[in-house]
């Protein structure tokens, strides 16, 4: 089903892009990810190579400010052990203070700090990268999306679609490209085929073979080390630190909804045993006859 | 008589008696929510009265909790916020209940003015019950476009913007106004604490409202799908045990469909840019207000002038208070009227119709559409209402509401002898 999903978004895609002038971006193709449905959980794995192509590509520019090292340790997230969380945030410098003296100072990083900014400010952060400043991303997979259209957004309420967020950022990252003959590209802009107006302050990030994956026993990488695989394992990365508690809040729903039926069939039995006291429940009216008053 | 239903409310023990002669709130409760008449052939629409007291107290508890962690600051909202979503016990969920819950609150309560519009519940003797539904209504929209602005991101300071410089249209003291609901000379810090305190403040206003509603619904007592009045006690049912479960499980279902949202797709009917921080220098591309506002929204863009599309927005609402006079047909339910049938459904498509035109973009065809969908809105009203009564010829009205459903021969115990016929006036 899923499949057929991909492919007949991936046939819609083909037939709009021949079609689409410049300026307009295709639709991006649904990826299949591991917290989709009411089941879904997020891949530990996935998470952790995340969190090495974030570290290694993105942090250079891009903060991850709500979110502390602790995180990083705690159930429903990359779950790494708690040693190897305190010797990650020693590896940060942490501005702290003012001491005893009164003076700021600078420690090493604890579990329970933040993520520290890459630019001490917004204007510092514009400054040194071309005038605009690169986003945070701890919320970026739920401040992202594009538009689902008629009659699609209907059905991703029955189908509990809500990875455009990530299907869009994935496709970004992928999207970089030559730009279409005639299209001008300003100095400083980058064409992005999924960018919506397709030029990008950010230039491509990434490149086959950039971050080396942790390797299997035979001695191959746990995953290819393509830009395909780093945009879905950032991305992986990044949904769980918008949405740390997801897994959570999956697995109580379907407690919750479980509980809910439960009671719902219990209360609709009570009240068809009340309401035969009386004979029975009527509702609404008989159809009139078709016969209209004199 | 097998069951039998006391109407009138004794107290059993002496503490009872010497409490009642004091403060008869219990037969006050008594008589509002235990033996009060109900017609024995309401349809589930008549559940969401009780779906909407749940949604309100839902809301005011989760939004009790919710205050206690948010900081509303301009350089704070926001981060606390995300401290509720990441770091405080459950309180993912408590915001995620509290954010969807303003949507199902919306959802209960256009089922449920819309089912008063079907079964001509607005009709005499509930004209002022009605007419405080739509009070009740327009604090609804106050309260959730104030809590909306709470979060602090993209949407909620550029919805801000845009829905409190309307009031810049109104002449000569526009921009006082503008300038006072802003606390400054833009969307700022005071804006954002003085809509706090407001949307802290206007629930609590809902509730006083909702019991003037609810005292305004037990002395005409509930209209029904026939519209026929209550006739004798066969026609009715008392509310305890009857309406109460039957309520209750509608609540339930209700809950169901509830935590869906809340637990599977929670940010489906938010919009992403309010998971970025209000940025006073960057507009989004498209300032778009909730779903519930849509048709609204619409019908403010398809004026082309300012003041008038306030006003067109306004009179949109207002002119609900004036359908009990416009409705010239003597006959309630629309299940009687073949004609009208037709025009009340034609009515929801241009509202629903309304509501898509008011997410789009205002250019193009979709500004005529707004237009016409618009003039069509306000003929329902002044046009189709009002001429329709005297031109339509009504089917023929059952002579009771146990005939309609149940055939006049078959009829079984309904509430006992009397305790329809005098419904309670009490207060």
């Amino acid at each position: 089903m899923m499949k057929r999903t991909i492919l007949l978004a991936a046939a819609l895609v083909g037939l709009s892009g021949p079609a689409l002038a410049a300026g307009e971006t295709p639709t991006p193709p649904q990826l299949s990810w591991s917290w989709q449905g009411p089941f879904g959980k997020f891949d530990r794995a996935q998470l952790q190579r995340g969190f090495k192509v974030y570290r290694e590509v993105c942090a250079s520019c891009h903060g991850l400010t709500y979110v502390s090292f602790r995180n990083l340790a705690q159930p429903g997230g990359p779950e790494f052990s708690e040693a190897q969380v305190r010797a990650l945030a020693a590896e940060y410098k942490i501005q702290d203070g003012p001491n005893e003296a009164g003076d700021m100072f600078e420690r090493p990083g604890r579990p329970a700090d933040r993520f520290p900014a890459p630019f001490p400010n917004e204007n510092a952060a514009a400054a040194a990268n071309g005038g605009k400043a690169p986003p945070d991303l701890s919320l970026m997979p739920k401040a992202r999306t594009f538009e689902r259209g008629f009659p699609f957004f209907v059905l991703d309420v029955f189908r509990q679609y809500s990875e455009n967020g990530s299907d869009y950022l994935a496709a970004l990252l992928k999207g970089y490209k030559e730009p279409p003959a005639g299209f001008e590209v300003p100095p400083g802009g980058h064409y992005n085929e999924y960018y919506p107006g397709n030029i990008i302050a950010m230039p491509n990030p990434m490149s086959d073979g950039q971050v080396e994956y942790p390797k299997l026993e035979n001695g191959q990488p746990q995953a290819p080390e393509t830009v395909d695989q780093y945009a879905r394992d950032v991305t992986a990365f990044l949904m769980w630190t918008a949405e740390p508690h997801l897994e959570a809040r999956k697995e109580l729903g379907f407690k919750v909804i479980v509980f809910l039926l439960l009671l719902t069939g219990l209360l609709y039995f009570t009240k068809k045993k009340i309401w035969a006291r009386i004979g029975g429940e009527v509702e609404g009216h008989a159809t009139p006859p078709m016969t209209h008053n004199p | 008589m097998s069951d039998h239903h006391p109407t009138a409310y004794v107290p059993k023990s002496a503490f009872g008696k010497w409490f009642e002669s004091r403060l008869p709130i219990a037969g006050l409760i008594h008589s509002s929510f235990i033996a009060f008449p109900v017609p024995r052939n309401l349809t589930y629409f008549w559940t969401f009265g009780a779906i909407l007291v749940f949604m309100l107290a839902s809301q005011i508890v989760t939004g009790v909790f919710l205050a206690m962690y948010y900081t509303p600051h301009a350089d704070m909202a926001f981060q606390s916020v995300e401290h509720i979503m990441r770091d405080v016990n459950y309180g993912w969920l408590i915001r995620y209940l509290h954010a969807n819950g303003a949507s199902m609150f919306f959802i209960a309560v256009y089922i449920h003015i819309f089912r008063n519009f079907y079964y001509g519940s607005y009709k005499a003797p509930r004209e002022v019950l009605y007419i405080l539904g739509v009070i009740i209504f327009l604090l609804m929209m106050a309260t959730a476009f104030l809590g909306y602005v709470l979060p602090w991101g993209q949407m909620s300071y550029w919805g801000a913007t845009v829905i409190t410089n309307l009031f810049s249209a109104v002449p000569v003291i526009g921009d006082t106004v503008v300038s006072f609901l802003w606390g400054g000379y833009s969307v700022g810090n005071p804006t954002l604490n003085r809509f706090f305190s407001l949307h802290f403040l206007l629930p609590f206003m809902i509730a006083g409202v909702v019991v003037l509603h609810i005292w305004a619904l037990h002395v005409p007592g509930q209209n029904n799908p026939t519209g026929v009045p209550i006739k004798s006690g066969k026609d009715a049912v008392p509310f305890t045990p009857y309406a109460t479960i039957k309520d209750l499980f509608a609540v339930s279902v209700f809950l169901i469909f509830f935590a869906w949202w809340v637990f599977y797709i929670p940010n489906y009917l938010g919009h992403a840019d309010n998971y970025i921080p209000a940025n006073p220098s960057v507009t989004p591309a498209h300032i778009v207000p909730e779903w519930y506002f849509l048709p609204f929204y619409a019908i403010l863009r398809a004026i082309p002038d300012k003041l008038g599309g306030v006003i067109a927005m306004i009179a949109a609402i207002l002119i609900w208070c004036f359908m009990p006079w416009l409705d010239t047909s003597k006959v309630r339910s629309t299940a009687y009227r073949p004609t009208y049938k037709i025009f009340f459904w034609v009515f929801v498509a241009v509202c629903i119709f309304l509501g898509w035109l008011g997410a789009k973009p205002a250019e193009g065809w979709y500004v005529v559409a707004s237009q016409i969908a618009t003039a069509y809105y306000f003929a329902h009203f002044l046009i189709v209402l009002p001429v329709l009564g005297f031109i339509e010829r009504p089917l023929p009205l059952p002579s009771s509401i146990l005939e309609s459903v149940m055939g006049v021969q078959k009829g079984g115990a309904g509430m006992p002898a009397g305790a329809a016929a005098s419904p309670p006036t009490q207060g």
